[in-house]
């Protein structure tokens, strides 16, 4: 509750008690957020997106710097292993982050007009975390591909979008 | 309109796979952020991106808060045949936005 000047504690001690505890609440909501969203909730996003379905590691690549300087635009490139024939070819792409207030980045749907299985974009990062990518494959198969980042400058917290 | 960047290389032969890039203006304001008067900025973002070669899709994205301001993507096409490409961004607020570029293949 904001304190006015009028209800303000006759003791000064007692005022300034008041401001810290405020203080106190403000850094706690602060550190709660990237803590609350871990690594389990990367997993049920992911769990949601393949249905279940099992997802093995390999064939995708996430090009991304491994040291980040500034949160608010990471090139990143996610590649995929396939042939891109009509027979066999990438239907989908698919980026998850661990720790963004939200667990998708982005989801990309090609096919085999595409020729390569790559794909570049520009992508927001709170902070140090991890990236994932599932590749959906013509025939069913899912396979993935993780990287971990550090980041020095955050996005959404700090400076322009 | 928002100002829309695309390069679609111009020397392909046919077969070949040439990479189309777009960026697009726009602030992608993800609905985190806080404002100067305290308040929530409301979420503004591009929500969909298609790229039709003649009427048929062959590339298309779903795009989320993590995607940074004046979204920026590159994929890859293989150039079979000559045609208008035609690039669609769908978003918040009833954004809707259609660019045409040609693509020539030798």
């Amino acid at each position: 509750m904001p304190m006015s000047l009028a209800d303000r504690p006759d003791d000064p001690d007692l005022y300034r008690r008041g401001v810290l505890r405020a203080g106190g609440v403000l850094v706690a909501l602060a550190v709660a957020r990237p803590v609350l969203a871990d690594a389990n909730e990367l997993k049920a996003a992911i769990a949601a997106y393949t249905g279940g379905r099992e997802t093995k590691p390999g064939r995708v690549t996430i090009d991304v710097a491994r040291l980040v300087d500034n949160g608010n635009a990471v090139p990143v490139t996610v590649r995929v292993e396939s042939p891109m024939i009509a027979a066999d070819h990438v239907r989908a792409i698919a980026l998850f982050n661990e720790r963004n207030p939200e667990r998708d980045v982005a989801r990309f749907a090609l096919s085999e007009r595409s020729g390569r299985a790559v794909v570049s974009t520009r992508i927001r990062l709170a902070t140090s975390q991890q990236l994932v990518a599932i590749a959906t494959m013509s025939d069913g198969t899912l396979w993935s591909g993780a990287v971990d980042v550090i980041v020095t400058l955050a996005a959404c917290i700090e400076g322009e979008g | 309109m928002a100002r829309a960047l695309i390069t679609v290389p111009q020397d392909a032969k046919r077969g070949d796979v040439v990479e189309i890039r777009v960026l697009i203006a726009h602030p992608m304001e993800t609905g985190f952020r806080v404002g100067a008067d305290g308040r929530r900025v409301p979420r503004d973002i591009l929500r969909r991106f298609t790229c039709r070669l003649d009427g048929e899709v062959v590339f298309a994205a779903e795009l989320f808060p993590a995607v940074s301001a004046n979204p920026y993507l590159a994929f890859p096409l293989r150039a079979d045949r000559a045609g208008t490409l035609s690039f669609t961004w769908e978003g918040d607020g009833g954004f809707a936005q259609t660019e045409t570029a040609t693509l020539n293949v030798a």
